[in-house]
Order: structure tokens, then sequence, then C-alpha cells
């Protein structure tokens, strides 16, 4: 028996049926990761004796017949979560020694459930970018094709999960980087509506825009894991006092008189054929389920990538302000001889490029005499793609949209031109700006020159609605069977 | 066109040091993506509030009193590359002698 194809479902019933054990699940995983993770690198730490540890406490916790659907079940972090005593890089420099003295919220959640942590996974510097190629260790490749990117920023995970290197991993959204990684590497991918989850412990991108959420197996799996991280948090004041529904109850109603809305701006110029034909044929599918297709309009969508550029730099370039080399991380090669010039070393020598170009823009467009012509007219257009979205689900119930316009792109290939690379979010970014929650699941292939590529569907829905996004990703996994295809390449 | 001129200035006001062939590389980089954005002046925002906060929440407060236990200011100290002198960071002189 192949441990590490399980989806969490499986690993869970098998870890309570006394099939096998954590720590079996677990030394399954390590295995795996050895063999396939020299090829991917979608691992920047592992932490393999401290996982033993801990699976071996939640087998004595299995023996009693107590833990939850948790418990034993091995998983991976983005490096941007705060582990207490592990190293979290964000891998960058800047922090390449960083150790903190405290677990994120949803650490703690997870660590409470009775997970097993893997290791750390690789991402963007900051979770800037869209590849995974601006990381200070090098770029996670894709599993389908170790040539091409695995997405970002949160590609590290994405891979892993996709390539059974995890049963879960935890990644951030801010504008796509939980949702075009899952595209590009064909696994679940979930970006919780903002505020659902406490951020208390994750290094702040954009705060306005940062969200977390969960790359998983299947939609159901998803859903599992969200019951356990969502909820208000008193260390974060951006999350809601809601209650959290059972997202697993409503999970097999099925979408028979659900209206599903296509949102035509998502479909037009810059869209790959084959990435067009692939969501064409999964909103065919939903139509066959019972489904009402309605085409909707969301006029604003070409501004949001502006109103990021714009806000997200800004928000980023405040929140970068504390990496500065004294309470945390590196001390500069030269550290000069005022505190300015060892200022200007510690963040020159410990950002990289991407890093640089966003807080300048940051700094820029909040700069005396451009606050207005920038930051506040970005956000007054940001305001209208929300009116874009709140009238297309006075129509419909959810919308489903392409993820990215094109699938994975070669290594390196668009290194010189980070705007490209912005524009790869053209159709993720605007769900952050209004801050509901969406899903990217696998939906099909389209043919690289070396593999068949994967790609996700994007499934939105209103804010505080994932209940309802389960219930209909979860309909397509049960017809189809995308979210099981895994590379046979590695 | 963001001028070298403008890089330079900032970056100082980001504390980053850059290189010469950085200034020149990020000035057209830079510039590049501040065109693009200026495709949000066609859209007419008349009358239109900014958005600050996306959920509806608004002025959430706590008591004022100190209820983190998450790490002790020692643990915090210890995260510093630098020298530690009587519970405080030791960094470089702000004023030159």
């Amino acid at each position: 028996m192949d441990l590490t194809n399980l989806t969490l479902k499986e690993a869970s019933e098998g870890l309570k049926s006394k099939k096998f054990s954590s720590v079996d699940l677990t030394k399954a995983y390590f295995e795996r990761i050895k063999k396939v993770d020299k090829n991917l690198h979608a691992y920047v730490l592992q932490t393999e004796e401290q996982a033993l540890k801990d699976a071996e406490n939640a087998d004595k916790v299995l023996a009693k017949n107590e833990g939850s659907t948790l418990t034993g079940i091995p998983c991976a972090l983005k490096d941007i979560f705060n582990t207490k005593g592990v190293r979290t890089t964000c891998c960058s420099k800047i922090l390449e020694n960083f150790v903190p003295p405290y677990d994120a919220t949803i650490v703690k959640k997870l660590k409470e459930s009775g997970v097993v942590f893997l290791g750390k996974t690789n991402m963007d510097e900051f979770a800037c970018g869209g590849s995974t190629e601006y990381s200070c260790f090098g770029p996670t490749s894709n599993p389908w094709d170790i040539n091409r990117v695995a997405g970002g920023s949160s590609g590290g995970s994405a891979a892993a999960v996709a390539s059974d290197m995890a049963v879960f991993a935890l990644g951030t959204d801010t504008g796509g980087s939980i949702r075009e990684p899952a595209s590009f590497c064909g696994c679940t991918g979930l970006k919780v509506t903002y505020g659902r989850v406490s951020r208390s412990g994750v290094t702040a991108l954009a705060s306005s825009w940062d969200t977390i959420g969960t790359f998983a197996k299947t939609v159901e799996d998803a859903a599992t894991i969200l019951q356990v991280i969502a909820g208000h948090d008193d260390l974060d004041s951006t999350t809601p006092d809601k209650p959290v529904p059972d997202y697993l109850k409503n999970i097999d109603k099925g979408v028979k008189g659900l209206k599903i809305g296509i949102p035509k701006e998502y479909f037009g110029e810059g869209i790959d054929a084959g990435v067009h034909e692939v969501v064409m044929a999964a909103v065919k599918e939903y139509e066959k389920m019972g489904a009402e297709i309605i085409e909707v309009s969301l006029p604003m969508t070409k501004y949001a990538v502006s109103v990021y550029y714009v806000t997200m730099p800004a928000e980023l370039s405040a929140n970068l302000a504390r990496f500065d080399g004294i309470r945390y991380g590196r001390k500069p090669q030269d550290e000069g001889g005022d505190l300015l010039d060892y200022y200007l070393s510690a963040r020159g020598e410990g950002f990289s490029d991407e890093i640089k170009r966003r807080i300048m823009i940051g700094t820029y467009v909040l700069s005396a005499g451009y606050y207005d012509a920038y930051y506040k007219k970005a956000q007054k257009v940001r305001t209208l793609i929300i009116k874009d979205f709140e009238a297309a689900f006075k129509k419909v119930d959810v919308l489903i949209s392409p993820v990215a316009p094109i699938p994975a792109w070669k290594i390196g290939e668009k290194m010189n031109n980070p705007l490209s690379i912005y524009l790869a979010d053209a159709l993720t970014i605007p769900i952050n700006a209004a801050g509901v929650p969406a899903m990217s699941i696998p939906a099909g292939f389209v043919k690289g020159d070396d593999s068949d590529l994967p790609v996700g569907i994007q499934i939105i829905g209103p804010q505080f609605s994932e209940e309802l996004l389960f219930q209909v990703g979860c309909a397509y996994q049960k017809v189809t069977d995308w979210h099981n295809k895994r590379s046979s390449k590695i | 066109m963001l001028s070298e001129e403008e890089v330079k200035h900032i970056a100082k006001l980001a504390r980053i040091r850059l290189t010469d062939e950085e200034i020149k590389k990020f000035s057209t980089q830079l510039t590049d993506i501040l065109e693009y954005v200026k495709i949000l002046e066609e859209v007419d925002t008349k009358d239109v509030e900014p958005t600050s906060q996306v959920t509806g929440l608004k002025d959430v407060t706590r008591e004022d009193v100190v209820v983190s236990n998450l790490a002790t200011g020692e643990d915090l100290l210890k995260c510093s590359p630098l020298p530690i002198q009587n519970n405080q960071i030791k960094v470089k002189p702000v004023i030159k002698q």
C-alpha cells in the first residue's frame, strides 16, 4: 500500500482504524521527499527528527481512540508562518537565520489538533511573485515538467501536495499565491474570505489583501482543514467574530438549481486557447449536473492589476520597514559607520530585486505629492471592483473562471520582465481586491512541449461563502478524476 | 519616466543601498510599472469612497492591557544580530561625532 497517495480523509481513516500508524505515514512521506524533492525543491527545511517525535505522540493519542481528524497527519507549512524554534526565512536573505520565539496562531491550532509538520516550503521572497523563482533558495520545479515553474508565491506548498510530499500544506494568498500554483501543479487550492483565518504570526505583505489558505488533494480535505484553522483570533483584529459553519454539512448537496455566473471579462484577450477550452468543458460539466449557467459582466476587471500594483507595494513598503537588520535577521557584511549606513546595507544586501522594486514603488506612490494620484485613486477604483462583485452575486450564486490566463511557464523565461509575471495574476487579483473567497481545482490539461500541464478552474463566491464553494467544488470532483492525476515524470 | 536621480531619492527614503547598475535597471523597470498603472486615470471615480477595509469591520478595540504571553522580552532580544546591553540592542551611532 502506497501511503503517500492517500487523501487526508483516507489517511485519517487508516490511522483511526489502525491500518497504519502516524510513524509509518510520516516515514513514508520522508522517503517520498528524499526520492522526489531533489528534482522539485519544494522544501527549504525538513524537520524529520521533530516530525517523528510528533508522530509517536500522535500514535499514543490515536491508540486511546482520541484525537481529531488531523491527528497524526503529515503536512507542510509555507516558510512565512512563524514556527517556534524552527527557522522561518520568508525565503529572504534578510531573514536567513531567523528563528521565531513563538508560533503563528494557525500553527498553534494545527499543533493542538495533532498534525505532524514535515517542514517548511519554498516561496517567492516575502510572497512577492507568481513563480517561486524569487526565492533566495532558488526556484521550485513543476512536478509535471521540471523545467517549468510551480507557480507562486506558494509554489513549494503546491508542488509538495501535487507530488504527494505532504497530505496538505498551508499557504498565503495576497493576489493569487495559492490559486495560481494550485492550478499550475494540479491540486486543490483554497483562498478564504479576508479575515476568515487569523494572520497573527504570519509575515505581513499587504495587510488589506493578505489571506491564508490551504492546498489539499481534494475539496473535501480542504473543508476539513479550514474547519480547524478558521475563526476569530484576539491577536488579529481583522478576523470578525463570526461563527464558523460546519464545512462538511452541505458538501454532498450537488449543484442542481444553483446559478453559476461566467464573467465574460475573464475569457477575453490573453487567455490561452487550451486554458479556455478546459474551463468551458468544466462549465459544461456543471450544466450537465443541473446548474444554470449565466453570463455576467465584471467591467472593472481590467483595472484590478493596476489597483494591486499601487496599493500592494504601498502596504508592503510599510510592512517591510521592520526588516532593518536590527531586531531580526542578519547583520550586513558592510556595517558602515553610522545607523543610516547600517540600514542601507542591511536592506540593500538583504532584499533581492523584486522586493526592492516593490518597496520603491510603494515608497514612491505614498510620497508627498503622489499619494492622491496613485494610492487614493487606486483605493477608489478598488471600491468599484467590489461593487462589480456585489452586483454579480445578486444574479448568481458563484462564479467560475480560469485561474491564470496561461499554464506554467519555463523557469527563467520571464525573469527580465517583471510586469509579465504580474499579468499572470490578472484573474486572481480582483478576488483579493473584493475580499471574497475562491478556490482552484484541477480541471484538465493543456499540451506543453514536453509534457501535459495541469489547468485549474476558479470557483468564486460571496464573502464568507466557503461552505458553498466546497459544495460546488466537491460536486465536480465526484464526476471527474482530474484531482487524482499524478505526474509520472517524478 | 522615473529618472535615475528619482530612483536614488526613493531608495534613500526606503533605506535601500543600490549599485549604479541597479539604479539604471530599476529606473526602466519602475517606469514600466508606473506607466502601466496609469490606466487607472481613465476610470471616473467622482463621488466614489476609497476602500480601506473590505469586510465592514470598524474600530476594533480592546482594553489597553498587556495580554501577549507569546514570548518574553529576552526571547525577542535573542532574535537580534547585534550586541545586547542592559536589555537593549546596541546600534551604530545616529549622530556622527
